[in-house]
């Protein structure tokens, strides 16, 4: 996906001083074409919101998450004392999307964190040290990319069972190989630079020619990708939670709370689209703040 | 191409390897219920089951099994072997599966050249702007909503299950379906099509004399398709991977659904059957696409 009318470049308003160069390191300009897109900001600013909501979801939510009420079941919108009605066993929706947004988007930034992690240090090693090493990790990484993530997602979980920690795992697992794709390929491109030839020349231990010269210059491609499957792995967790193989029911999530609100959908159809409003929301967020990331730092897709 | 085709066995090997030991190696077991066994009952179930037996022995039988089309039977569904159970989902899921990927491509490539010939238009901003939407909006939100709206509101068609089988009670299924995936063929028919539109034979195509209709769709569309049977292979793994969703959704009793069921109740043979027939399918299906596009684009064909 790119945006390109979005991008709004440098403020001709500089010429006023032409004498006064100013200089800037990569990161800064990056951070500053980044500040200056108005559709990064503008998700970021949403996601602000609801990241702090959630963070602080215990003193500013109006009712408890978990206590129902038989009485109170699937009240409409803009009922007194629950401004986004209530779901299926009474519980206050306003209260419950906002606790369902600690758990959501923890399963979206968590798994990507981990296989961000591991993902680069696998393919960094196989494009750094090529050959065997490489060879071995690709083949491998490749067969679980020739697998679709759903599936290999809805797999682990049937293995491990449901549950939290087995949703990260599975999650993780799932993101780790299109990673090692991206770090394996950009390292091998910059390995065979001049400026690495030269580090190599002086002495410098392999170690130090990753973490000094290579990680500086892979990081960017690793990290606009890596941002680019927040979304994505927000989609996949609730999915699995609304398949019944993610969070277990008295905890509030999204996919969970779009599945048990479904089968209220004829009811009180309004209700039930709330959760699935707020994986829309996160998901495209998070896509147009890594599209406003990858044109700040100049990453060709 | 055989070389191709070599390697694709390896891969399915692998691929049954790491499903069976992840599923074994996994903590807890088919027979793990609330009500407590006496031991001696478990331990004849795993007797029965060759659950008893050292992992790389039960390995070579699956793969024994395998090998002569046997699945092997499934631990939650008595009365049913696994293959039978796969035999019993599979064409459902296929049919619904293919009718996806013709509505995908038909309505993608569609919508895609018919906005790229009205660039910038209102009708392409319309086009491109739902398109944009139909590829962000995950499919488990768009079904309850068709379904909510065209099944109970106006009434059209049925909400779910297969009924007699007829066009009817497929078609909300198929619709949630295909949408992501006409979105996305859609967007990326209508940007090769505009590369394809500016290049020099279409002027010259023009400059001869012929008409608009015929420049469109024998010069420009064919050369515009590239792109998209490159992307068929991803698209099918997509459906696929749709199917498991929207088969639970509209209760249809496929393959999807059975491989939900079965990693809900740990059934594992249920869900190795089902993952070996999604890795063969998958891994067939971009042969086929590979194949494809050496007809398409000879150079591909010459490069080998």
């Amino acid at each position: 996906m790119s945006t390109p009318a979005t991008y709004a470049g440098e403020a001709p308003a500089r010429i006023v001083e032409p004498h006064k160069r100013i200089q800037r390191t990569y990161w800064q300009a990056a951070r500053r074409r980044l500040l200056h897109d108005p559709v990064s900001m503008g998700c970021l600013g949403i996601l602000f919101l609801i990241i702090t909501a959630a963070m602080l979801a215990p003193w500013i939510t109006p009712h408890d998450p978990y206590t129902s009420s038989i009485v109170n079941r699937l009240k409409p919108v803009l009922s007194p004392g629950f401004v986004l009605g209530t779901d299926e066993l009474g519980r206050d929706m306003l209260t419950r999307l906002i606790y369902g947004g600690r758990i959501s988007l923890l399963m979206g930034l968590l798994p990507i964190f981990i296989a961000t992690l591991a993902g680069s240090i696998l393919g960094i090693v196989a494009g750094y040290f090529g050959g065997k090493t490489n060879m071995v990790i690709m083949r491998v990484a490749d067969i679980f990319f020739a697998f679709p993530s759903v599936l290999l997602a809805v797999g682990l979980a049937g293995a491990l069972g449901a549950g939290v920690v087995n949703v990260l795992i599975s999650l993780s697992l799932v993101f780790i190989p299109p990673i090692t794709r991206v770090a394996e390929a950009a390292t091998t491109q910059i390995r065979a630079q001049d400026f690495v030839e030269a580090a190599r020349a002086t002495g410098a231990s392999a170690p130090r020619i990753i973490v000094g010269h290579v990680l500086t210059n892979v990081a960017s491609p690793i990290l606009t990708y890596a941002s680019s499957l927040i979304g994505l792995s927000i989609v996949l967790a609730s999915g699995l939670s609304f398949l019944g193989l993610g969070i277990s029911p008295p905890l509030a999530d999204w996919g969970l709370m779009l599945n048990t609100l479904r089968q209220s959908i004829f009811l009180a159809p309004v209700n039930a689209v709330w959760p699935g409003a707020m994986i829309l929301i996160a998901s495209v967020c998070f896509n147009l703040l890594s599209d406003g990331l990858r044109t700040a730092m100049d990453v060709k897709p | 191409m055989i070389r191709r085709l070599a390697s694709a066995v390896p891969t399915l090997f692998i691929i049954i390897a790491i499903a069976f030991f992840m599923i074994r190696l996994a903590p807890g077991g088919p027979f793990d219920r609330e009500r407590v066994v006496p031991p001696e009952i478990s331990a004849n179930l795993n007797r029965v089951y060759h659950l008893d037996e050292p992992l790389p022995k039960q390995f070579v039988r699956y793969l024994g099994g395998l090998a002569r089309g046997d699945f092997g039977p499934s631990f939650k569904y008595r009365d049913f072997t696994v293959t039978e159970l796969i035999a019993a989902g599979f064409p459902v899921s296929l049919k619904i599966g293919l009718l996806a990927m013709a509505a995908a491509v038909l309505l993608g490539v569609g919508l895609g050249a018919w906005a790229a010939q009205r660039r910038n238009s209102a009708a392409d901003h319309l086009v491109m702007g739902l398109a944009m939407t139909g590829i962000a909006v995950p499919n488990f939100v768009v079904a309850p909503l068709l379904s909510l709206v065209i099944g109970v509101y106006l009434n059209l068609l049925p909400v779910g299950g297969l009924g007699d089988g007829g066009v009817r009670y497929l078609l909300l299924p198929v619709i949630s379906l295909a949408l992501p995936q006409v979105a996305y063929i859609a967007r990326l028919s209508r940007g090769s099509m505009l590369e394809v539109l500016n290049a020099d034979f279409i002027r010259t195509g023009r400059a001869k004399g012929l008409t608009e209709r015929r420049v469109v769709f024998r010069h420009a569309l064919k050369n515009a398709l590239t792109p998209v049977v490159s992307y068929l292979g991803p698209a099918t793994a997509a459906i696929v991977t749709g199917s498991v969703v929207i088969e639970q959704i509209f209760a249809i009793p496929g393959l999807g659904r059975y491989f939900v069921q079965g990693a809900l109740n740990r059934d594992y043979t249920l869900v190795m059957g089902v993952v070996v027939t999604y890795g063969t399918l998958i891994i067939m299906l971009n042969l086929a696409v590979d194949l494809l596009y050496g007809v398409l684009d000879p150079r591909v064909r010459s490069r080998e």
